[in-house]
Formats: C-alpha cells, structure tokens, sequence
C-alpha cells in the first residue's frame, strides 16, 4: 500500500480526501462523522457574521436521468453561532487529532475584524485557515465572498492581514468567476498565502420551472443566482487548476474543488497540480461512505503505477498542459472502426456527416452486413465519432504517421517571420 | 370472493406496464441510432428511436402519434407483437448489453394517449369517393384509418358485436385487454368512418348491395373457427374451439368455469396456447397439450411456450389424438391417443412423424380444447366470385388487387399458402398499404369538395 499521507501547504491529513466548506461540514456531529468513515480532512462550514438562510437552498441538473449531473445552492455560511462551532471544533480536534480541521473564513474586509476572528478560530487548535473570497451568492451582495476574491487587491490585502495574526497555514479560496483565476491566485501569494483551493462554485441558475414559470430553486416564488457544482464543473475547474499550476507566479500548493466524485477525478487534479482534494457533491449525494472507495482505488492505482506516496502524482501532467500555439500541428491521428465491436447504431456515422467532416460510409461487406467505413484521407481525427460511439473499443484514434517534423503554430510563424525578414534584408 | 370474481382476475392483464420512471428511465438507454435497425424490422416501420426519444423529453403525445401514425393498431401490437423477432430482436444492444424494451415503452406511450383520452389524427378534407371494408381487424381498421385520413368515406361491415377483429375476440385478455383493442376503434370511429356491427356480408347484407354502394372494397374478413379433427366423437358435449373459447372469456361475463377439471389441447400454435392457458385460468386443474411432433416443430413462439409452462400447461410431444370418447349423456370422458416417432424431413424440411403400431393409450378427460389452426370463408369467398386458393385470397403481388374490379384483399385473409406471416402487425401494414393503393387508383377520378 502506497502512503497516502498528504500534505496541502503545511496542513497534513491521513490521506488527499477532505471535505470541502459546504453543508456536509456544517456541525462537529457531521465532521465526525466525516472522519469515521475515513476522510482525511474538513473544512469547516464558513465561520462570520451571523447571517439568516431562505428555504429553499439547493437544485440539482439532472441529464437524460442522471440525476445530480450540477448542483446548485444558494445557501449562505454558517448560520450557527462562532461559539457553538468553535466549541465543535475543539471537541473533534480531540477525537480526531490526525485528521485535518481547516476553518473557512468570511469577513467584511477590515483589517481588525479579521484579525479578531482569525484569534479566536486558532484558540480552539484548527490546523489551517481557508479564506472564502468564492461564494458567489448572497454574501457577494454584501461585500463578501466573490465580491472581495474578484479583485485582485483586496485579495491580496485581506489575506496580507490573515497573515499578520495567523499562526497556522492559510488557504485563500479563489472564485472561478473571474476572467483569468491566475490573477486573483498571484494576488493570494502576493499576499503570503500558503497555499490556494479551487475553485468555489461558479454563478448558476439551475433552471426555470417551464409549467409555473419559476425559477429553480425559488424562494417564494422568487429566484437568485446561486453557485454552481458537481461533476458537470469539473473540467471548468481542472482547467483552472492546470492554469494556476503552470503559472510561475503561483508558487503554492493547491488544494483541488470542483466535481471531484471519485479516486479517478482525484487522481486527475493531483496530476494537474493539486497536492489534495476536497469534495462536496458527491458526498451530498451519496453520503460519507464514498470516501472508501476513493482511499481503496487510489491505493491501488498506486500500487499498480508503481507509486510509493500520493505526493508523487502531484503536478506530472502539468507540463504537458499548454498553449495551443504550441500543438504540433503536422500530428495526424484518424478514425478506424473495428467492425468486429460495432454495434451498428450509425451515430458515428450521422455525427460526422451532419456536424463534422463527412467522412464515415455506411457501406455493406461481401456478405451485404451492413459496416462503417472512415474515408482517411478526408478524416481530420476530431475524435467526434469516438466520442458519440457508445461501444468501447468500436472506434480507435489511431496515428497516422507522416514524414513531416513537428510544427507548432508558432514555430511555423517564427519561420514565416524569419523568412520574410531575410527576404526583405 | 366469489369464484368467478376469483377466475375474473386471472383474466386481468399479466404484464405490468412500466411505470413513468421506468419508461423514462428505460428511454433514455436508448441509443437513438440512425438509420436504426428497429424501424426496418418494425413490418409497419414505427419510427421507434424518436418515439422512445419523445417519452424521454416528456413529450409523450408526440410519442403515442408516432406509433399509431405508422401502426393504427399499436396498443395491440405493443403487447402481441413478437418483439423478440421484430424491433427488440434488431436492437443494436443485443450486441453489447440488453436491447431496449419497444415493446413496453410502446405500450407505455399509447397507454398514456388512451388512458388521456387524447385525440391523434383527424379526418382529412372530405373526398367524394366511398370505400367499404368487410372485416373491422386489424387489416380493417388500419386501411380504414388511413383512407379517412384522406378523406374519403369509410364504412366498415363487421360481423361481431364489435370491431378490432382478432384483437377484440381472438387474443387472450391477459394478454391483450379487449379495452385496448376498443380504444384503436375508436380512434378510427372518431375520424368519421362508419363501422355497422353485427353486420354479416353474405347472411346480413349481400356483397353485390355493398358493392354498389361503394367505389372500391376491400376484403379483410380474416380466418374462421378451428376446422374439424375429423376424429370420432367430436362433437361430444365438452370438445371446444379454441377460437370460441378464448372469444367467450372476452366477454363481460365469463364462460362456465372449468374448475378442478382435466383436459387436453390439440395442436402447438400460439391458438393452442390461448386455450390452455386460458382453460388454467378458467379454473382447470390439469391441461395437457398434445401435440403429434416436438417442441422443434411446434409453431408457437417462444415466449408463448414458456407464458404456458408458467401457467402449469403440460406438454406432451409426439402424441396424436384418434378418438374421443363419451358416456352416455354425451359427454366427453377420455381421448385415445398413439404414439408417434420421428422419421426423415420431409419437403418442408420438418422431420416427418409416423404412429407407432400398437401404442394407443388412454387420457381421462373432461374437455377437449381443439387449436389445430383455422377454417377459411369458403362460402363467402366463392359467392364473391373471388380467385382463391384454398380460402387464401390471391392478390397482386404488393399491390392488394384481387381478381375482381375495385376489390382489394389484406390481412388474414391473404395469408398462407406461403404468401406472409400472420401477425397482427403484418396485418395492419397490409391494411395502410392497401389504402394506399386505393388512393393511388382513386386520386385521379377523385375530387376533393370545395
């Protein structure tokens, strides 16, 4: 068994699983809870001011039945009282002493409120502090959240005055609403972040009711946008892992969010650069029993890669993230159809005739079985009929080898440019 | 509860529909091929991906019209069709899981239009061209379906009490609920045309009145009761048709019940299966079905086959009934049967069968279930003057024209001598083709009303 020890800027957990600030770590009951079924770490429900909730909170997005595919909420932070949480944390803490309890902050950004509260949540012996500048509904109105973690400067300064008081790690929580994460994420390590998480929900509004016309969820008849999650944002999140991962100015660890719902979405935002996860969705889903599975599989997709700790997927894939100007544009793959595993259900076949490249014949073999050919030459190796087959293994992209070298765009623009200007010259 | 309310509900529908969940569910496994094998194996050709894709997006009033455009049957035939062989037999995930169930979202979606009373098709802008349909089945129904879709005036003469043919009267309840068969009738009645019950062409009303009546006829009068096994004692007291004994239990009351009584079934079809599965659910306590080959030759689907061991009904193979025998009060007490044994094939390939010397043995009964298939309308068919061969009326290859001018021929009917299969489904696509053909004929001489 590979070690699983994690370690996310200086707060170590038992294994990369941590709950993410979110209702399932609203109560000391629920995070321990949490921690007997085997999660490494929780952060806590958002601690501030006291605040007051709407019913209802929460909507989901199925697709073609499936049901959670997004979640959507527009709940608020905690609205239990600093001390009735504070007095929880202490008491997990002491069941749990190797399990991570990272509180999530939200504060009006005043340099002394934020000192007073980072105070008094270290008191009760937390093992980090995670600074909520992502909820993007409600408190945003306020001044709070994704307003502050929108801009660059106040992120920087109030996670400067974390620093100024805090004695344990600091993770700044960066909202994905925002043009480029990068910015805000620099601006956290501007300001002494240990290490940053991403990404916070996204704005969402998870439907209108077609028959009563109102919005889902709504509150009396009334809707607000609230913060999208779940599977369905989890490649809007790896890419922003990825981007902040390869940024140079983003020297920190990151803890990965978003739609995290197995060892196997784990282990992709570890290989783009997360040194640990934490989930919400998928918990609230199925419940807490889920994190066997996840500690089980990536145990033993250690142990089949080779792979002695966790630790050393973080980042191997990172490099292999770039520019687009950089993709070798002389490398061919195409289609090829393995008539054998075909089922015959033609949808490669409508997918590239109407919306790709017309490439792929419905033809009969010699026996007048009807099969499915690739004209390669015509093929652009989009992956679009791979990707419509519902049979693995019926469609293959295979390399089609050439003698051209590898060319990227702007290597080729860098040739073109210095041709014309040894033309000219 | 009394026992016939008891034997009521044996009668009561076997297959529990799916429900809202399950058919959406089930819909969205659907792959939604293109060019999908399932129409093309459907012999009326439902367009079955985009009904299935329609129960999906909760547009199930689209789905039920898409059925019953191409099958003006198709909540009889989503519960009779031998899906297996058909649209679920061609489904593309029999190569890679379990093909869809057509059958039950089929039932699913056409339930739903029925059970919401909603209207699917209208009458088209009248046509002064008349046709008259003697035979109100699914051949009947379905020609009749499309021509008032076109406009023209329809009546239809039916023998029965009521119309939907085979369906109505000839497929067990529990299978098919006559209710489903009604509702297809309706439909067709709510665009206009006009069905006279109760109507026999040739005792009611003659062919040559309805023929002047109309501009063209179509002949869809199906087959008639079992034939005789010309055996002796045939018509003891307690020998049934198959045809007539299922007939009864579709009735609002039920036929006398057969409780604690043992009989056998002649014959291996699906008809045979009817009746023993419907004499167990009348009350009997054995039924055995006798049949003179294996279960090799036995015409009966499979699915039939297996419905009938579920329900308890005994097969006994190479075994040919040649007497029944009675008491004094007329009867039936036993059958005589011999043993039979496997020869070479014969022509058809099906291995011959040869009585065994000496083998006859003795059954105790107390009925005698006859399904050895069915009689033709010998009589009518030769009073029409019509060519036939053996009762099998002989048709224009695809083009439904008989010998005689202005008289077309579908369904049942047509069927046999090597000419289709008899489903019900290949009956309703008979029926569209055929007003199709009408269509084509009449359109030139017809004119539409200003």
């Amino acid at each position: 068994m590979a070690d699983l020890m994690t370690n996310v800027g200086g707060i170590t957990s038992p294994n990369p699983f941590w709950l993410a600030s979110a209702p399932p770590t609203n109560s000391g009951y629920q995070v321990q809870r949490a921690f007997e079924a085997g999660w490494g770490g929780a952060v806590w429900k958002t601690l501030g001011d006291p605040i007051i909730n709407t019913t209802s909170r929460f909507a989901a997005v199925s697709y073609n039945g499936q049901r959670v595919a997004g979640f959507n909420n527009i709940e608020l932070i905690t609205d239990r009282p600093l001390e009735v949480n504070l007095k929880e944390i202490y008491e997990t803490k002491k069941r749990f002493p190797d399990h991570a309890i990272i509180a999530s902050l939200m504060m009006e950004p005043k340099r002394e409120r934020w000192h007073e509260l980072v105070k008094r949540v270290e008191q009760v012996g937390v093992d980090g502090l995670e600074l909520n500048f992502g909820c993007p509904h409600g408190m945003a109105e306020r001044g709070m959240g994704a307003a502050s973690g929108q801009v660059p400067e106040l992120v920087e300064k109030q996670t400067y005055w974390v620093k100024e008081v805090a004695t344990t790690p600091v993770i700044v929580k960066l909202t994905p609403n925002i043009t480029d994460i990068t910015a805000t994420a620099e601006a956290a390590v501007r300001g002494g972040a240990d290490s940053i998480s991403l990404i916070n929900t996204i704005n969402s509004l998870a439907g209108v009711d077609i028959h009563t016309w109102n919005t889902i969820p709504n509150v009396d008849g009334k809707g607000a946008h609230g913060g999208y999650c779940g599977p369905a944002v989890k490649p809007i999140a790896l890419n922003m892992v990825a981007e902040c991962a390869r940024n140079a100015n983003v020297n920190v660890p990151i803890s990965g969010i978003g739609g995290i719902s197995n060892w196997q979405d784990a282990v992709e935002f570890m290989l783009m650069g997360a040194s640990g996860v934490q989930v919400c969705t998928q918990a609230m889903h199925h419940g807490f029993r889920i994190v066997e599975d996840m500690i089980e599989g990536l145990n033993l997709y250690l142990d089949e890669k080779g792979l002695s700790s966790v630790s050393e997927l973080t980042g191997q894939s990172v490099k292999r993230y770039s520019n687009w100007g950089d993709l070798n544009l002389n490398h061919q793959i195409v289609a090829e159809i393995n008539n054998d595993v075909c089922i015959n259900c033609n949808k490669c076949h409508i997918a590239c005739e109407d919306t790709a490249h017309q490439c792929i014949d419905m033809l009969k073999d010699e026996y007048g079985n009807p099969i499915l050919r690739v004209r390669e030459e015509e093929c652009v190796g989009c992956n679009l009929c791979s990707i419509v087959c519902p049979v693995d293994g019926a469609i293959n992209m295979v390399e089609k080898l050439n003698d051209r070298p590898p060319m990227s765009w702007n290597e080729r623009e860098r040739v073109i440019t210095s041709l014309t200007a040894s033309k000219s010259s | 509860m009394n026992v016939l309310n008891r034997l009521k509900e044996n009668f009561s529908e076997v297959e529990q529909a799916l429900s809202k969940q399950e058919a959406v569910e089930e819909s969205n496994r659907c792959l939604y091929c293109y060019d999908a094998p399932c129409i093309t194996a459907c012999p009326t050709g439902i367009d079955i991906p985009s009904f299935i894709q329609k129960i999906s997006s909760d547009n199930v009033y689209g789905s039920a019209r898409t059925i019953m455009e191409a099958n003006p049957v198709g909540a009889s035939c989503a519960r009779v069709c031998p899906t297996e062989e058909l649209c679920e037999g061609a489904c593309v995930l029999n190569h890679s899981t379990t093909p869809i169930m057509i059958g039950k979202l089929q039932r699913y979606a056409t339930d739903w239009a029925k059970h919401n009373e909603k209207v699917l098709f209208k009458r088209g802008k009248p046509i002064d061209r008349s046709i008259g349909i003697i035979g109100g089945g699914p051949a009947g129904l379905s020609c009749a379906r499309e021509l008032a879709v076109q406009g023209y005036s329809v009546t239809i003469y039916e023998a029965n009490e009521e119309a939907g043919g085979l369906d109505t009267y000839g497929i067990v309840s529990f299978r098919l609920p006559k209710a489903v068969s009604r509702w297809e009738v309706e439909q067709v009645e709510e665009l206009g045309v006009e069905i006279q019950t109760n109507c026999k062409v040739g005792v009611d009303v003659s062919f040559d009145e309805i023929q002047s009546k109309h501009d063209s006829i179509v002949l869809a009068i199906g087959m008639g009761e079992v034939p005789n096994l010309h055996l002796p004692g045939e018509t003891l007291e307690g020998v049934h048709d198959a045809i007539q004994l299922v007939k009864s239990t579709k009735k609002d009351d039920l036929p006398e019940p057969l409780v604690g009584k043992a009989g056998v079934v002649i014959g291996a079809g699906n008809t045979a299966i009817d009746g023993a599965t419907c004499a167990v659910r009348l009350g009997a306590e054995q039924v055995q079905i006798l049949y003179r080959r294996t279960s090799e030759e036995m015409t009966a689907y499979d699915f039939e086959y297996e419905f009938a061991k579920q329900d308890g009904v005994e097969f006994r193979w190479l075994t040919m009934p040649v007497h029944i025998h009675g008491n004094d009060e007329g009867k039936v007490t036993s059958i005589e049967c011999m043993k039979m044994e496997l020869q070479e094939p014969g022509e058809d390939g099906r291995r011959r069968v040869q009585p065994i010397e000496g083998s006859n043995f003795t059954i105790e009964v107390d009925f005698v279930i006859k399904a050895i298939g069915q009689n033709r309308y010998l009589e009518l068919l030769n009073e029409i003057g019509v060519d036939h061969v053996n009762g099998v009326v002989r048709v224009e290859e695809g083009r439904f024209k008989t010998s005689l001018n202005d008289v077309y021929a579908c369904g049942d009917v047509t069927f046999g001598e090597g000419h289709g299969e008899a489903m019900v489904v290949t009956a309703a696509e008979q029926g569209k083709q055929t007003a199709y053909r009408i269509h084509e004929h009449l359109q030139g001489q017809a004119r539409t009303f200003a």
